[in-house]
C-alpha cells in the first residue's frame, strides 16, 4: 500500500512539473515581464539592463528551474492588470469558487442519489421515464444555455431570484463568505443550480445503471430468499455497493466542475476564478494566465491523486495491477 | 448494387425502421445537414456580406409580434442581421466544426491505436500513457486553455481570422484517446485471428495487413464513437464561443450568436439568444439520440445504463 501511495505521489509530482513546463513555456514565449513591470515608455537599452538583472537572458532551463523554485514557494509571479502578485489575486477570488462549487456538490448528491436508486428499483414507473428523459435533455443542453433560461425565468420574468453577482458577502477570517446572509444565499442558487445541471444527468445514470446491476447480482438474491425486509435490501445491502464507483467518479468530476465553473461564472458575472481567468484573457495578462493554470493543476491533481488512493484503500485490484 | 442489397437486408436497416426515435433523429439530422451545406442557398439573406446589413434594422422581433417586419421570419440580431440566415450559417459553421473536428481526432486516435495495438512493445506502452494522460485532463479545460493562449499570443485580430481551423484542431486533438483505445482494444482482438495469419502467410506487407486488413474490422465501435464526439465537439465550441474564445461574432457560429444575444436579454430581446438555443439543443439532442440507438444495434455488450 505504501509503495501505491509512493508511486502515486511521484506521478502527481511529475504532472505537475509538465504543466509547470507548459505554464513556463507560455509565460517565457508570450509575456513580456519587462513591459509588465515598467510599461511602454521604456528605451531599449534600459530594458535591456532590466532584462539581465531579472535574469530573462540565462538559459532555459535554468529559468526553468527557477521558475519551479518560485512556484513552490507560492510566488507565481505579478498580474500585470492588479500590480499584485498573481496567486494573490488569485485566492482572494478562491472562496467565491469554491462555495459555488460545494453548493453543486451537494445539490448532486442530494438530487442525484435518491432519483437514481428510484429510477433502478422502479424501472417502468411513470415517474423513472420522467427521470431518464428529463436527463437526455440535460445532456444536451450546454450549461450556459440552462443559465440563460434560469435567468430569464428566474431573474427577468419572475424577479424572485437575483441573477448577477454574489450579493451580500460577510468577511470570515479573510475568507469572503456568501452562506451566511440571506441575500448571499439566494445568489448561490441560480448559479450552483445550473452548474449542477452538467453533471446531474451523469450521476443519475450511473447510480441507476450501477445500482441495477448490483440488483442483479448472487448476494442480492440471497438477501431477497432469505425474507428480508425490502428496504433493508435496498437500501442496506443493495446502496452499499453502488457508492464505490459513484464516489470514484465524484472525485474525478469535481476537477472538471472547477472547468465548468468559467462557464457558470461568466453567465452570472459570479467573481470568482473563472470570470477572473477570462478577464485576464481579455487583459492578455500572461502572469495571471499562467498562475491560474497552474492553481487549476493542483487542484485537479491533488484530488485525482486523493480519489485514486481511497479507491487503492478500497479496491486492491488497483493496487496490484499498478504494480506489474 | 450488391451493397446496397446486403444493406437492405442488414440488421441496421431493420431495427433502424423499427426505432421512431432513431427515425426521427435520422430525418432532423438530414434536413439540419442539407440546409447547412446549402445555407448559401436557402438562406434568405447572406448574412457573410456586410452590404445587406442595415443597423437600422437591429433588435426587430419576429414577424408575429408587434414592431415584427415581415423581412424578418425570427426577426433581427443586434447587427441587423436576419436571424434566420444568420441561425443557417450558424449552423453550417458549428456543424463544420464539429465534424472537422471528429475527422481531425479519429485520424490522429486510429492512427496511434493501429499501431499501438499492432506493433505493441515498448511503443504502445509510451502511447497509451500518452493517451492515459491526455485522457486524465477534462478536455474542455484543455481547449479553453489552448484557446486563450492562442488569444493572447495572436491578438484579437489575427485569432479570428484562425478561429476556425484553431477551433477544429483543438477541439480534435484534446479526445483523439478515446479512438486510440477503442482502436487498439479491437487490433488486439483481431490481430491473431485467423484471416490476418493467412495474409502474413500469403506474404502481403505490414501496412497492407495493417490498413486494409484490420482496420475495417475495427470500425464499427469507431463508428459509434463518432456520432457521439460529434455532438460533444459541437458543445465544446458553443461552450469556446459562448465564452469569447470561438468564432467571431461576424462569422458567427451557434454559440457565438447565443452570447451575443444573452448581453440583451435583459432588455427584452430574447429571440436573439432563443431560437439559436433551441436550434442548439435540438441538433446535440438528435445526434446524441441517434449515437445512443446506434451503440445498442451494433454493440448491445457496451450498452450499459
Amino acid at each position: 500500500m505504501f509503495a501505491f501511495i509512493v508511486r502515486r505521489i511521484i506521478q502527481a509530482i511529475i504532472v505537475m512539473l509538465v504543466i509547470g513546463l507548459v505554464g513556463f513555456i507560455i509565460q517565457h514565449q508570450i509575456g513580456d515581464p519587462v513591459r509588465d513591470l515598467v510599461g511602454e515608455r521604456v528605451t531599449p537599452a534600459e530594458r535591456e539592463v532590466i532584462r539581465d538583472q531579472l535574469g530573462l537572458n540565462d538559459p532555459f532551463y535554468i529559468q526553468y528551474v527557477r521558475f519551479v523554485k518560485n512556484a513552490v514557494k507560492g510566488d507565481l509571479g505579478l498580474s500585470f492588470f492588479y500590480k499584485k502578485p498573481a496567486l494573490e489575486v488569485i485566492l482572494a477570488k478562491a472562496p467565491a469558487t469554491i462555495e459555488l462549487v460545494l453548493v453543486t456538490a451537494l445539490i448532486l448528491i442530494v438530487v442525484s442519489i435518491p432519483s437514481g436508486i428510484y429510477a433502478a428499483i422502479y424501472p417502468k414507473s411513470w415517474f423513472s421515464r420522467i427521470i431518464m428523459a428529463v436527463s437526455t435533455i440535460g445532456v444536451a443542453m450546454p450549461v450556459f444555455l440552462t443559465a440563460i433560461v434560469l435567468i430569464y425565468f428566474f431573474g427577468v420574468e419572475l424577479n424572485w431570484l437575483p441573477s448577477y453577482g454574489r450579493g451580500e458577502t460577510v468577511n470570515l477570517w479573510g475568507w469572503e463568505s456568501g452562506f451566511f446572509t440571506l441575500d448571499g444565499l439566494k445568489h448561490l442558487i441560480l448559479p450552483s443550480v445550473s452548474l449542477s445541471s452538467i453533471m446531474l444527468p451523469l450521476f443519475i445514470r450511473l447510480v441507476r445503471a450501477e445500482m441495477m446491476e448490483v440488483l442483479e447480482t448472487e448476494y442480492i438474491k440471497f438477501a431477497w430468499a432469505k425474507g428480508l425486509h425490502r428496504q433493508r435490501v435496498w437500501y442496506i445491502h443493495a446502496f452499499k455497493n453502488t457508492l464505490l464507483p459513484v464516489i470514484t467518479v465524484f472525485g474525478v468530476q469535481l476537477g472538471i466542475l472547477v472547468a465548468f465553473t468559467i462557464l457558470t461564472e461568466t453567465v452570472f458575472q459570479w467573481q470568482g476564478m473563472g470570470f477572473m481567468f477570462l478577464e485576464a484573457v481579455e487583459r492578455s495578462d500572461t502572469t495571471l494566465l499562467v498562475a491560474y493554470l497552474i492553481v487549476v493543476g493542483v487542484i485537479f491533481v491533488v484530488v485525482n491523486t486523493i480519489v485514486d488512493i481511497i479507491y487503492g484503500f478500497v479496491n486492491p485490484m488497483v493496487r496490484i495491477a499498478g504494480t506489474k | 448494387m450488391k451493397s446496397w442489397n446486403r444493406f437492405k437486408n442488414s440488421y441496421l436497416l431493420y431495427s433502424f425502421k423499427r426505432d421512431p426515435v432513431a427515425i426521427i433523429s435520422f430525418c432532423v439530422l438530414a434536413v439540419l445537414g442539407v440546409i447547412s451545406i446549402l445555407a448559401p442557398v436557402i438562406a434568405p439573406y447572406n448574412t457573410y456580406d456586410t452590404a445587406t446589413i442595415d443597423i437600422m434594422d437591429a433588435e426587430t422581433p419576429p414577424t408575429w409580434m408587434e414592431d415584427g417586419d415581415e423581412r424578418f421570419i425570427l426577426g433581427t440580431d443586434i447587427q441587423g442581421r436576419d436571424l434566420l440566415s444568420t441561425m443557417i450559417f450558424g449552423l453550417r459553421v458549428s456543424l463544420l466544426i464539429g465534424v472537422g473536428a471528429v475527422l481531425f481526432q479519429s485520424f490522429v486516435g486510429i492512427l496511434v491505436g493501429i499501431i499501438s495495438g499492432f506493433f505493441g512493445g515498448k511503443l504502445d506502452s509510451f502511447l497509451m500513457r500518452l493517451a492515459d494522460i491526455q485522457f486524465s485532463l477534462p478536455y474542455l479545460i484543455v481547449a479553453i486553455f489552448t484557446m486563450a493562449i492562442f488569444k493572447v499570443a495572436f491578438g484579437i485580430g489575427r485569432y479570428e481570422d484562425l478561429a476556425e481551423p484553431l477551433l477544429i484542431i483543438i477541439i480534435g486533438l484534446s479526445q483523439w484517446p478515446h479512438y486510440a483505445r477503442t482502436v487498439r482494444a479491437s487490433v488486439l482482438g483481431e490481430k491473431n485471428k485467423e484471416y490476418v495469419e493467412a495474409a502474413r502467410v500469403i506474404g502481403i506487407s505490414r501496412q497492407l495487413i495493417m490498413f486494409r486488413h484490420i482496420l475495417p474490422n475495427t470500425m464499427t465501435p469507431v463508428l459509434v464513437i463518432s456520432t457521439i464526439q460529434v455532438a460533444n465537439a459541437i458543445m465544446s465550441e458553443a461552450a469556446l464561443s459562448f465564452l469569447g474564445l470561438g468564432m467571431p461574432i461576424t462569422r458567427p457560429s451557434l454559440g457565438s450568436l447565443i452570447r451575443a444575444g444573452f448581453e440583451y436579454i435583459f432588455s427584452g430581446s430574447w429571440w436573439i439568444t432563443f431560437f439559436p438555443g433551441v436550434l442548439l439543443v435540438i441538433l446535440i439532442l438528435v445526434i446524441l439520440l441517434l449515437g445512443d440507438w446506434l451503440r445498442d444495434v451494433l454493440n448491445p455488450k457496451l450498452y450499459k445504463g
